[in-house]
């Protein structure tokens, strides 16, 4: 049967009569967008005017760990993925895929640059310093958080989606206050959130706040296509990216999956940010190879020919092409990577294995910062039932 | 003694000023509450006084201004922000109960939330929809917040120095009915600013009211007496946490307790009272605690609303319920 279309209201049919003249494509066509990209699949790297001098500043050694960091990341993301399997972890958040946006993005920021993760930034965890043991204390349920984020300046990971980006701009408003005082030195926050949670409101309103006070932000948002099992399409008809020139600040498209290219990108954006001229967004292409959680099955809502499509554009692979070709890597090199990332996922499922919380007795704590009756109360009454099971020799059962 | 006859709009405006002169780390903002000073003219003068940076205007979003303050209190700061009326606060309530609420929790008291967040609050002016909220017993149910309400310029002014002294997240409830009334208030009072107070002492009956109901309590008192029924009325002042023993220790005298309150009753504050008066005062209470509230039903229009607020006659009524009550 042939389909008929018939305009549904009046706007439509105006629409129609006018030849859409709203300047919206009809078709979401994220591919045809500029995109900036320095490394090919091919690991050939190509010159950019304004991005290619923060890679020749990158000595050689700079640039190998740019490659174990990623590879590092990546058995991590492994071996949590497997201590959930064993049910050592009541879930994981895996991040495979996604290295090149996380380890070029972090390693692009400074210590006095605080960043706000959303909750699968264990990437930029790694170049934090932060040691990844603690990012799994919250998915063992032993804690709300796990670290001290002022030890590395990488927040607690933010699980209700868009809320951190607007304490971003908060922290950075208070950044660029203490700089003018000359308390600090010039620094900005990096927003991290994915093509989901762009579409929530506290997105919309913290690019609003940041371009109205000129914050110091950079918000980076990872596109990896999924947001569980729903496609960007139903996100966003245009590249996110687009969004920024309706804020007022600069907007950069990146390849997601070039370590390289994000590593440029994300310094460029920071040193805006941090030299007062006010936000900017990147939206970084990339792809989540893995489920949205281990609770999850892509399988169930995605062409298996779609992953393979972006396994062959892995941020990985390009760089160990490109490091092979300039003679910088060998196989040896790779051996010694491929160790340091077995190292670290023995340390982690070492320490994870010991993790346990205290009992509620230490959820009284810092429910309030300051003395409050009613805390006292229910933590005095709960101390004393705790002890009502004591047995006669006074031991706990 | 240095007691002055304010309004409430002018005793919390000087508490702000003087918490912006002696904190340098407090900050005020919100929607119009620079240039103009607010729409209720609280924060009127200050952004002249302290500069643009201390007391700014933001954009026109509830949940951008909470987050913001989260993010500034992470910084170091005491942001004080405003939202333009309660029923606004509905669109900042994820901000303020997954993140200001637990932000100093998550962190095991690395991020203390000194947030102090000013909303004008209750019925009593009859605006138009959304403007008459009473968001007591949501926020009261929120671990990690605090809730008060001032009664009267006097509370007004030291609840409010007191709670942007503070390092936890304070929902400050301003009762815009009683904006415009003047009383003498005492910038050195040495009343602690802390649990509930007697607005009124009595030994009949206990009536529990914070806000605006306070006042309208008082008037009720004074009626009452005319007809020989001494009436206590205790102004609640903090909503979360709630002064457990002043509340016992008034209805152990007195034996009968009303509640009243603005906003509807299921699930309202007044129920956390009746039921903290049934633990402590069981065996001392002569009638089941009454509550007096706002019905069920979503704020009516403002023509509506005197019939809506507990009024004098329905505080009455209540008062007679629990003295005539008779054990079965």
């Amino acid at each position: 049967m042939a389909e008929v279309h018939l305009p549904t209201t009046e706007f439509e049919e105006a629409d129609a009569a006018h030849g859409n003249q709203h300047g919206v494509t009809d078709e979401p066509n994220a591919d045809a967008e500029p995109m900036v990209s320095l490394l090919s699949v091919e690991g050939e790297l190509t010159r950019d005017e304004t991005y290619s001098p923060y890679l020749d500043a990158l000595s050689a050694e700079e640039l190998l760990s740019f490659y174990s960091d990623m590879a590092t990341v990546r058995r991590f993301d492994q071996e949590a993925t497997a201590l959930q399997r064993q049910g050592e972890l009541a879930m994981w958040v895996p991040m495979t895929g996604q290295e090149g946006a996380q380890i070029g993005s972090g390693r692009a920021s400074k210590p006095a640059d605080y960043i706000f993760p959303t909750y699968r930034e264990h990437g930029v965890a790694l170049t934090r310093g932060l040691d990844l043991s603690l990012l799994l204390r919250q998915f063992r349920g032993v804690s709300n958080a796990g670290w001290d984020p002022r030890e590395t300046n990488f927040h607690m990971y933010t699980l209700v989606l868009a809320a951190q980006t607007l304490h971003a701009v908060g922290y950075a408003m208070g950044m660029a206050r203490d700089v003018a005082a000359g308390l600090a030195e010039a620094a900005a926050t990096i927003a991290y959130f994915g093509d989901g949670a762009s579409s929530e409101g506290d997105v919309h309103e913290s690019m609003v706040f940041a371009a109205s006070y000129q914050a110091p932000v950079v918000f980076f948002c990872q596109n990896n296509r999924w947001a569980i099992s729903v496609p960007f399409e139903v996100q966003s008809k245009v590249p996110l990216v687009r969004r920024a020139g309706g804020y007022g600040f600069p907007g950069i498209r990146v390849d997601g999956n070039d370590v390289l290219a994000v590593y440029a990108v994300t310094q460029w954006a920071l040193e805006h940010a941090r030299s007062g001229k006010g936000p900017v967004l990147i939206e970084a292409d990339t792809y989540r190879l893995g489920a949205h959680t281990t609770a999850d099955d892509p399988t169930k809502y995605r062409d298996r020919a779609q992953e393979d499509a972006w396994r062959l554009k892995d941020p990985l692979l390009r760089l160990e092409k490109y490091l092979r070709s300039l003679g910088l890597a060998d196989d040896e090199f790779f051996a010694k990577v491929s160790a340091v990332g077995d190292e670290l996922a023995a340390h982690v499922r070492a320490a994870v294995v010991t993790m346990s919380a205290k009992d509620i007795g230490a959820s009284f704590a810092n429910v309030y910062a300051t003395a409050h009756p009613l805390i006292a109360e229910e933590s005095a009454w709960q101390r004393a039932y705790e002890a009502s099971f004591a047995d006669a020799e006074g031991v706990a059962e | 003694m240095s007691e002055q006859m304010m309004s409430m709009q002018q005793a919390l405006n000087r508490a702000l000023a003087d918490t912006l002169r002696n904190d340098p780390t407090a900050l005020i903002l919100g929607e119009d509450v620079g240039t103009l000073g607010g729409v209720f003219r609280v924060t009127q003068g200050l952004a002249k006084e302290f500069g643009a940076e201390r007391v700014f205007d933001t954009p026109l979003a509830e949940s951008g201004i909470l987050g913001l303050s989260v993010g500034l209190a992470m910084a170091g700061f005491h942001p004080i922000p405003e939202v333009q009326f309660d029923g606004f606060a509905y669109p900042a309530v994820n901000q303020i109960i997954t993140q200001l609420g637990r932000m100093n929790y998550r962190s095991r008291g690395v991020f203390p939330m000194p947030v102090t967040l000013r909303v004008p609050s209750f019925g009593g002016i009859r605006a138009p929809e959304h403007h008459g909220e009473s968001l007591e017993a949501l926020f009261a149910h929120v671990p990690g917040l605090k809730v008060v309400s001032p009664a009267d310029p006097q509370q007004a002014y030291s609840l409010l120095r007191y709670a942007a002294g503070l390092s936890d997240p304070v929902i400050f409830m301003e009762p815009k009915a009683r904006y415009w009334q003047k009383a003498a208030v005492d910038m050195d009072t040495t009343q602690s600013p802390l649990g509930a107070r007697i607005a009124r002492p009595g030994k009949h009956v206990t009536l529990v009211a914070w806000g605006a109901m306070v006042a309208r309590c008082l008037q009720v008192a004074e009626l009452a007496a005319e007809d020989g029924i001494i009436v206590e009325v205790v102004d609640l002042r903090w909503l979360k946490p709630i002064d457990e023993a002043t509340l016992t220790e008034s209805v152990t005298r007195t034996r009968r307790a009303v509640v009243v309150h603005e906003g509807p009753r299921t699930a309202g504050l007044g129920a956390e009272v009746a039921a903290l008066i049934s633990e402590h005062c069981f065996d001392t209470l002569k009638a089941p605690v009454e509550r007096v509230t706002g019905f069920d039903v979503p704020y009516p229009s403002g023509d509506l609303e005197d019939e809506y607020i507990p009024n004098i006659d329905r505080i009455l009524f209540g008062i007679q319920r629990v003295l005539e009550h008779r054990r079965g």
